[in-house]
């Protein structure tokens, strides 16, 4: 039975948001694909053939950096999903851990790059930590020659991953939380005799695995293809296949660009590779679980790995904060030489002289973020509000279609599109940036915002209706104030997405539109501290600012409503 | 207060199935004005549904066959916010973000011009329910029993033609059930609406004073 | 190579009648150019170039009303990807690239795939004034002829920088730096190879200890490489484990290996720029006991340009740039150490008094060398070369 209603444009909005995710990844990996085979016409390569790969696997160091990049990779996921299970068992019952969202969200919406910056300050022998521990404790006068920062075997890229893949799947597993009768189950497995970390373990965990494994998979992917912190952290004798491949796209024999496309596709195989693996290993993790569950065991075992694993959880935190203070102060510092805690000179100098540098980059970067945050919560808006109108069921396969972008190296597809925006005239225009932006900030706008979205009690909206609203009516004077928090706070995530794009900025704005991550990872280079410090500081402030007037706006707003709390 | 003569609820053959299985089996039904026909049954039997399906709200997932008229408008296919029909759940369902005075005035037709026509129309409509002087108050900060009276005000505010009640006493104590039954029962009387409830409770079905349907498990 | 030069001293000649001759489209030029925006794509990594750049971006404005954009790259390289990239996608006209400050390899790699506009430096006025006898890096990049298509605009020279305070006989040549690094394990480093710094730190031994460094000056064959740079790779081999993180790790560039001088991580670092060290301390960037020491035999040293795109958009106010850079108030701003600190690439014979002054009046500093001490500069061996060492280095030392 339908009702007769006009076939609202809403319709559209599902397939229109699939293609803006599809169709520029789709074309960009035929792009790269391509030349990874031979063909690229404009430098000469009219014939399908392996040149490519076999330049590849002569680079001397290539064996080493395909073992650092699926090193690093799998090592970050494995410790990543091990510490955000630990922490969650440990902590769920805390009253806090349900605020955690707060909590976290000022280090998840700082851009990966300004958090490698301040690690790798942290990290160095002549960095922030030796500088407070020598030489009273250390008795060292000069730097000790051990390295850390881009160390050769990855390991202060591990950590820097890290600090902010394990706050991401922490607020993921919170998420998921609330789909399943967490509070029912575990006070059922407490009056079983289970501590409350082992019940969360064995009773919650197995539940809500399903729903964080997309994130799962997103970490890997992340963790195996990052340009901007290995270009950081990482090593760089060799480096890891993501960063061989940036650097061989700019390097200045341009027949580099073979190689480089087989690199490319090459981290596309080993993302889907280990995924793939992953999900061999579910099954056994499975297997294993369930025979551990049904031995019927309380001892102490999982509440001490439990336990552990929140304390390593709280050094990274304890970690990211020290970074972004370090950044801080170097931003206001004038001269600070080892082994001093503390600069011995402090001048605002150098926030007036980076500010004019700073202005520019940071206008556009909010530009930029806005308009890409706004088109795309239109988008996801129209695509929800279609859905909660009962025209489409979204399956599995939408999530997966989200999650896309995600998933695929974004070296993999960049290279095609820039091509593909050369071709039409568009490359180094805002708008490019902007479309660029949004394939990486639609899905996590998306998943921000679905959960509390589907949550909304559909009376609510039946009442409305009943008593006469439209259902435009509905849309912007019920459903909208009702969920104005959730909306904003997904606004602000999509905007720290935007906020943190290295690559895509760099590609689809062909080095003409410069932003305060791009700025800041170009400077890096140039190494003068303050001038690495002011940047991370800008780029982490604006995020903040967005995130904290997404909670501040609604309460504001309705400052003398207590029943809106209960939806925040 | 009453308003002009309403016209009675048909139901004609309504059949809901789920899946392939019959939910509800064909259902004829009048409900004259000022009448109140109670439906019964346990829960899971679809009685939610039904009420979903007269006001238009009911979920794709069905598939409900059969005709729903007021007096001669044939209400089948029309959008639920041209159907004029007034739905009271258990959950009182003020929206948070609007005050009391607010949430009278989203139901207030448009065609009440004029902020002290409005305005004295929601007075009204409190004091009606003991309620005078709660225009502004936050609807969080009222008791159970309070915000259900405001629901009901609400809902008939907005001058319905045909009144369903999903269960609505369900969440409230003994003492405060009775009392707010009655405040129901009267004021839908006194408008001459048709009222259709939905209850597994036996004494809600009492009071009612109407037929009583028993809809049996699926 | 006598041949070469007489040819080149012909062609000079030739060319200063032109100059005047055409001093008229000059102005038909500056004319066009008004107006006008550059997109200058030039390596961004160093604070004091990029305020070089905005300063002469207010000059331009206001002398030509030409408006300079500085498109801030990690590195040369991405400008040529840049202009190949659109013209793979066939866009021969209104390129994004105005003007490129460019040497080199890029140089070589642009030429060769005729992605250059030119020759124009004939066009330029100031042209006359530069130094094309003596410093022949001006003239011959990397052992390319230049042939008009890139326009000088600074001069860099191999020099290293040193803590004064911890060394106090700095060593004079490589064999020297060896055996200072022996005594002093992991307080010397240099960029990585793929840098151009680091490449030329290497290119510096290999010219001092090669048998036959006139070799260098034609291209590296597979014939002649080995023998050539043996001696170069025994140094190296010998002096990699008393390098800083036994040279397992390197600083990507000059500016992250001067950081490392900074933190006290190393006590002398190799630098293209003789005013590094005045600069630095000036910026704060280096303590203020650090000096210069140039290699007594010479140092290796090369001229950076800008060139034209083929397909660039704006190619009268890229000249109109071009031609400022190379004006005598400009050069001297330039080699004033609190603004960039980079020599000039000029001939003094050809200014004039008041011209010449300007150079005198420059301000001094204990860590800047005289022109005296910087020598004889060595040029630059061919690309080919750098090009083989950076690979055999990969291939050595990357596992």
């Amino acid at each position: 039975m339908s009702m007769v209603r006009r076939p609202g444009v809403l319709r559209l909005a599902p397939a229109l948001t699939v293609g803006i995710l599809l169709l520029p990844i789709a074309a960009g990996l035929v792009g790269t694909l391509l030349p990874a085979f031979g063909y690229l016409p404009a430098i000469g390569g009219r014939t399908f053939n392996l040149d490519g790969w076999r330049r590849l696997a002569d680079y001397p160091g290539f064996g080493t950096s395909v073992a650092i990049t699926i090193g690093t990779g799998v090592l970050t996921s494995a410790l990543a999903v091990i510490l955000a299970f630990g922490c969650c068992a440990s902590l769920h019952d805390r009253p806090w851990m349900r605020r955690l969202g707060a909590w976290v969200a000022p280090i998840l919406s700082t851009p990966h790059s300004a958090i490698a910056l301040g690690l790798a300050f942290l990290l160095a022998p002549s960095g922030w930590i030796a500088r407070a521990l020598s030489p009273w404790l250390t008795g060292w006068i000069l730097p000790p020659d051990v390295a850390t920062v881009g160390d050769p075997a990855g390991v202060a890229l591990v950590l820097g991953l890290l600090l902010k893949e394990v706050p991401y799947l922490i607020l993921m597993i919170v998420g998921a939380l609330n789909q399943v009768q967490a509070r029912a189950h575990l006070a059922i497995a407490r009056a079983l005799g289970y501590g409350p970390a082992e019940a969360w373990l064995k009773a919650i965990l197995p539940q809500i695995y399903p729903q964080i494994r997309l994130p799962i998979y997103a970490v890997i992917a992340f963790s195996l293809s990052v340009v901007d912190v290995a270009l950081i952290l990482g090593p760089s004798n060799p480096p890891p296949l993501a960063v061989l491949a940036v650097r061989w796209f700019s390097d200045a024999d341009i027949q580099f660009y073979f190689p480089a496309a087989a690199a490319a596709i090459l981290l596309l195989l080993l993302v889907i590779g280990i995924i793939a693996a992953w999900r061999g290993f579910e099954r056994c993790a499975m297997l294993v679980g369930r025979r551990w569950i049904a031995r019927g065991g309380r001892g102490g075992i999982a509440t001490t790995a439990a336990t552990m694993a929140t304390l390593l959880f709280g050094v990274t935190f304890a970690l990211s904060v020290l970074a972004i203070a370090g950044m801080a102060v170097w931003s206001v510092a004038d001269q600070w030489r080892f082994p001093d805690a503390l600069p011995q000179a402090w001048s605002l100098a150098n926030w007036m002289r980076r500010f004019d540098g700073l202005a520019g980059p940071a206008w556009v970067t909010v530009v930029v973020g806005a308009l890409a945050t706004g088109v795309a919560l239109c988008l996801v808006l129209a695509c929800l509000e279609n859905e909660s109108r009962g025209h489409r069921r979204p399956g599995a396969a939408a999530l997966w279609i989200l999650y896309v972008p995600l998933l695929v190296p974004q070296v993999a597809f960049l290279f095609g599109a820039q091509v593909l925006l050369v071709r039409m005239n568009l490359d180094g225009t805002l708008a490019a940036v902007v479309w660029a932006h949004l394939i990486f900030v639609l899905p996590y706008l998306f998943l921000s915002l679905a959960d509390p979205w589907r949550a909304f009690d559909p009376r609510y909206a039946q009442t409305a209706a009943s008593l006469g609203a439209s259902r435009m009516r509905v849309f912007f004077a019920v459903k909208l104030p009702i969920l104005l928090r959730p909306v904003l706070i997904a606004g602000a995530v999509a905007f720290a997405v935007s906020v943190g794009q290295y690559l895509a900025t760099v590609f689809a704005g062909n080095g003409r539109v410069a932003t305060l991550t791009t700025e800041a990872v170009t400077l890096a280079a140039g190494a003068d501290r303050r001038v690495i410090g002011a940047y991370a500081v800008a780029q982490t402030l604006f995020p903040l600012i967005a995130y904290v007037g997404a909670v501040l706006l609604p309460a504001l707003l309705f400052a003398h409503r207590r029943g809106l709390r209960g939806h925040q | 207060m009453k308003q002009a003569l309403l016209a009675p609820l048909h139901l004609a053959s309504v059949r809901i199935d789920l899946a392939g299985r019959e939910l509800i089996p064909p259902l004829t039904l009048d409900v004259e004005p000022g009448e109140c026909a109670t439906i019964m049954g346990p829960s899971g039997c679809g009685k939610s549904t039904l009420l979903a399906f007269i006001s238009g709200t009911i979920d794709p997932v069905f598939r409900a066959t059969g005709r729903v008229t007021i007096g001669a408008r044939d209400i089948t296919v029309l959008p639920p916010e041209h159907r004029h029909i007034g739905i009271q759940f258990q959950d009182d369902l003020l929206f948070p973000h609007l005050s009391v005075g607010d949430n009278l005035a989203f139901a207030l037709p448009a065609r009440v011009r004029g902020r002290s026509q409005r305005r004295a129309r929601i007075e009204q409509a409190l004091a009606e329910a003991d309620l005078s002087g709660f225009a502004d108050r936050d609807p969080a900060t009222l008791s159970g029993g309070q915000r259900a009276r405001v629901a009901l005000m609400r809902t008939l505010l907005s001058e319905p033609h045909v009144l369903l009640l999903d269960e609505p006493f369900n969440k409230l104590d003994a003492q405060l059930r009775h009392d707010f039954r009655r405040f129901v029962f009267e004021h839908a009387a006194d408008r001459g609406l048709p009222t259709l409830l939905v209850t597994h409770d036996a004494t809600d079905a009492q009071a009612a004073g109407g037929r009583v349907i028993g809809l049996a498990r699926p | 190579m006598r041949v070469r030069t007489l040819a080149a001293a012909v062609a000079l000649a030739a060319l200063s009648v032109a100059v005047s001759a055409q001093n008229l489209d000059w102005n038909d030029i500056v004319a066009k150019a008004r107006g006008q925006t550059v997109n200058f794509n030039a390596w961004a990594g160093d604070e004091k170039s990029n305020a070089f750049i905005q300063w002469a971006a207010q000059e331009v404005g206001r002398r030509y009303g030409v408006t300079l954009v500085h498109v801030k790259l990690k590195d040369t390289a991405e400008a040529v990807t840049r202009v190949v990239a659109e013209k793979a996608a066939g866009r021969n006209a209104g390129g994004t690239v105005d003007l490129i400050w460019i040497n080199g390899p890029n140089f070589l790699a642009m030429k060769q795939q005729a992605l250059l506009f030119g020759p124009f430096t004939q066009a330029l006025p100031s042209y006359a004034r530069v130094d094309t006898t003596t410093i022949r890096s001006n003239v011959i990049d990397f052992t390319i002829p230049v042939d008009g298509m890139e326009s000088p605009w600074r001069r860099a020279q191999i020099v290293f920088v040193y803590d004064g305070k911890r060394v106090t006989n700095p060593p004079k040549s490589v064999a020297e730096l060896l055996e200072w690094a022996k005594k002093n394990p992991g307080r010397l480093t240099h960029p990585s190879v793929r840098n151009f710094l680091g490449a030329t730190f290497l290119k510096q031994a290999l010219w001092e200890l090669a048998p036959d460094p006139a070799a260098l000056q034609r291209p590296a064959t597979d014939d002649n490489f080995a023998a050539i740079t043996a001696p170069m790779w025994t140094w190296y081999d010998a002096l990699r484990p008393y390098l800083w993180r036994q040279g397992r790790q390197l600083p990507e560039n000059g500016p992250a290996q001067r950081q490392l001088l900074n933190d006290g991580e190393i006590d002398m670092l190799v630098s293209f720029n003789p005013a590094e060290a005045a600069v630095s301390v000036h910026a704060g960037l280096l303590p203020d006991s650090v000096r210069t020491v140039v290699f007594a035999r010479g140092t290796i040293g090369n001229t950076s340009f800008v060139a034209i795109p083929y397909n660039a958009a704006h190619k009268e106010a890229a000249m109109v740039v071009a031609d400022f850079l190379l004006e005598p108030a400009t050069q001297a701003h330039a080699q004033d150490f609190r603004q960039m600190g980079n020599f000039t690439v000029l001939d003094f014979a050809k200014l004039s008094p008041d011209e010449k002054r300007r150079f005198d009046e420059l301000p001094k500093s204990p860590a800047l060398p005289t022109n005296a001490e910087l020598g004889t500069t060595v040029l630059e061996p061919h690309p080919s070369w750098m090009t083989r060492i950076a690979n055999e280095w990969e291939k050595r030392y990357t596992k």
